[in-house]
């Protein structure tokens, strides 16, 4: 197919601005992404930052201040119609119907998308049984657990079997069992070929679950490319030393070697960027010893995406996701 | 082809929650039967005013301003359901559907219709062993008059929801609609009663309109004038209405 080798979306300079009583605020401020067909795309920031304005123009239910864009190879302004016979969207807070049982949701969504009812019920069993709700079927949504709503939310989203599905914060709220879970459902549905944009504030989603990322933060991209990618920008590996309050001492010591990229103190720790940790860390006690600084604590890590949001933008998206 | 297909769906969708929540169901019929019971026979007298309209049947006056009584709130409160329905993300996820934005609105609409003329022909039942007399022709077409006012009610009450997103602002613009229509529709006593100033008010609300026509059939005079006028300008406003609601529904719920 022709579209095989164009994006799945593709946007540019995307704004989205919201009047309130105080004023504009910009939530989205110029944003270019590329997600191509077949992969899982992650959008990773913290809450405010615009991801779920992003998705919701994308998704055609809000208009943008600016920009263009082309979803499922439709363009975004001009056919909106398109676009929604291509997608699956599933919002962060769901959409199904307390009183209503699963497998009625299933099958209403599939005739929605102009499946017959024998076809839309046909298509319920199966997604019914990929999702291990099979015996939850005819029991109504708000009987269900967080996990067990949140897979039917994704059943409901790719019914009709769309080309790409957006998923707003899929996990978020479900228990370490209930995310794994789902992580499998959504890399099952790269198996058959449907692309994957989601957004979320987990570090740990982003790396182990998505292909490609982009980094968003107060409207705007920061950094994007795989999760190898975004962490080798972050010069080499992260040292974290405690030497009992003495960091100044300690941060003079250290700073001037060559291989310490950047030394920064956080807390009563200090951190520093260095080019190759196995050999640092042992040079880096001599050196502390040398200066007759006590070392109380010294860990190595691989620079993590944390690492690579907090040079982008200055803050941990520990401290800044909910 | 397309609309009435996604209206069908929308609408038994509706349809299905609504009948699986048989505590509105029971209410909603609950409602006209305590008027029946506990408020006709203080009619029974009044009958004898100077001033009641002629050949005074108690329930003749007074059903056909339930009927219009359960229309105009009944109608007016459907959007309560759409509100849960936007909280749940309900609408959202439809709206990123191909679906129709109009059989959004039709469908839910004519389901209230649906269930409207069900609590009506429940209370012109009921109420034939009150003494109400009937002309089954004109009942029908009073039953038809009355699911126009349920198509101007039940989208103007979707729209306000969509325009109000929450209870809080939504119960309180409802009641301060509503409340003054149905008073000036004459709903309770017939307007003749009512001094030269309040007649002229009355005139204003299209209600009344309606309220008239529909007594005039339950009086079985089809010629009278205010039949006509009644169901054109029930008509034009329950097109005013699906016009206005449908935009409010195409447009997104941001």
């Amino acid at each position: 197919m022709a579209e095989q080798a164009t994006a799945m979306v593709e946007t540019h300079d995307l704004r989205r601005t919201f009047k309130s009583r105080t004023g504009a605020v910009e939530a989205v401020r110029g944003v270019d992404l590329r997600v191509e067909a077949g992969e899982i795309f992650g959008f990773l920031g913290p809450n405010g930052a615009g991801k779920t304005t992003t998705l919701r123009m994308l998704a055609t239910l809000i208009s943008p201040t600016a920009g263009e864009a082309r979803v499922a190879g439709h363009d975004l302004l001009r056919e909106p119609g398109k676009v929604r016979e291509q997608i699956g969207y599933v919002a962060q807070g769901g959409g199904t119907d307390p009183a209503m049982t699963g497998r009625g949701e299933l099958v209403i969504q599939g005739r929605l998308f102009g499946m017959s009812r024998t076809v839309a019920e046909k298509r319920a069993v199966e997604v019914l049984d990929s999702l291990e709700l099979t015996d939850a079927a005819d029991r109504t949504t708000g009987t269900y657990s967080g996990g067990m709503r949140r897979r039917l939310d994704i059943g409901i989203g790719m019914i009709h079997r769309p080309r790409l599905l957006f998923l707003d914060e899929p996990t978020t709220g479900l228990d370490p069992q209930a995310r794994a879970n789902l992580w499998d459902e959504i890399r099952k549905l790269r198996e058959t070929g449907t692309t994957v944009f989601l957004t979320t504030h987990y570090l740990e989603e982003a790396d182990a679950l998505c292909d490609r990322l982009a980094i968003i933060d107060h409207g705007k991209i920061v950094a994007r490319g795989t999760s190898d990618e975004l962490k080798s920008q972050v010069a080499g590996d992260v040292v974290t030393l405690g030497v009992g309050g003495a960091n100044d001492a300690a941060l003079s010591v250290v700073s001037s070697q060559p291989f310490v990229r950047e030394a920064s103190v956080e807390g009563d720790l200090i951190r520093l960027y260095v080019d190759n940790g196995d050999s640092a860390v042992p040079q880096l006690l001599r050196l502390l010893d040398g200066a007759g600084l006590v070392t109380q604590t010294i860990s190595l890590n691989r620079p993590s995406l944390d690492d690579v949001f907090l040079r982008q933008t200055g803050r941990s998206l520990r401290d800044t996701a909910a | 082809m397309k609309l009435a297909r996604d209206t069908w769906l929308i609408f038994e969708r509706s349809m299905w929650l609504t009948l699986h929540n048989p505590v509105w169901v029971v209410f909603g019929l609950m409602m006209p039967f305590l008027y029946l019971v506990l408020f006709g026979p203080l009619l029974e007298s009044i009958t004898r005013t100077p001033g009641f309209p002629a050949g005074g049947n108690a329930y003749n006056v007074f059903v056909p301003g339930l009927l219009i009584q359960i229309a105009l709130f009944g109608g007016s409160f459907v959007g309560f359901g759409l509100i849960a329905e936007l909280r749940s993300g309900v609408v959202e996820r439809m709206q990123v559907t191909p679906v129709s934005r109009l059989a959004m609105l039709l469908g839910r609409s004519l389901r209230d219709v649906v269930i409207l003329l069900a609590q009506a022909i429940f209370l012109v039942v009921i109420a034939i062993p009150f003494g109400l007399h009937i002309d089954l022709p004109a009942v029908i077409v009073a039953l038809g008059l009355l699911a126009l006012v349920g198509l101007v009610m039940a989208p103007f009450s979707y729209a306000l929801a969509l325009f109000s997103k929450n209870e809080d602002a939504f119960a309180p613009m409802v009641n301060a609609i509503a409340m003054p229509l149905l008073l000036l529709s004459g709903i309770l006593l017939p307007m003749q009663l009512a001094p030269e100033w309040l007649r002229t008010i009355a005139a204003f609300d299209p209600f009344s309109h309606g309220v008239d026509a529909i007594r005039a059939l339950f009086n079985g005079s089809f010629g009278d004038p205010s039949v006509g006028g009644g169901v054109v300008i029930t008509a034009v406003l329950a097109v005013l209405s699906l016009y206005a609601a449908s935009r409010a529904f195409g447009r997104s719920v941001a």
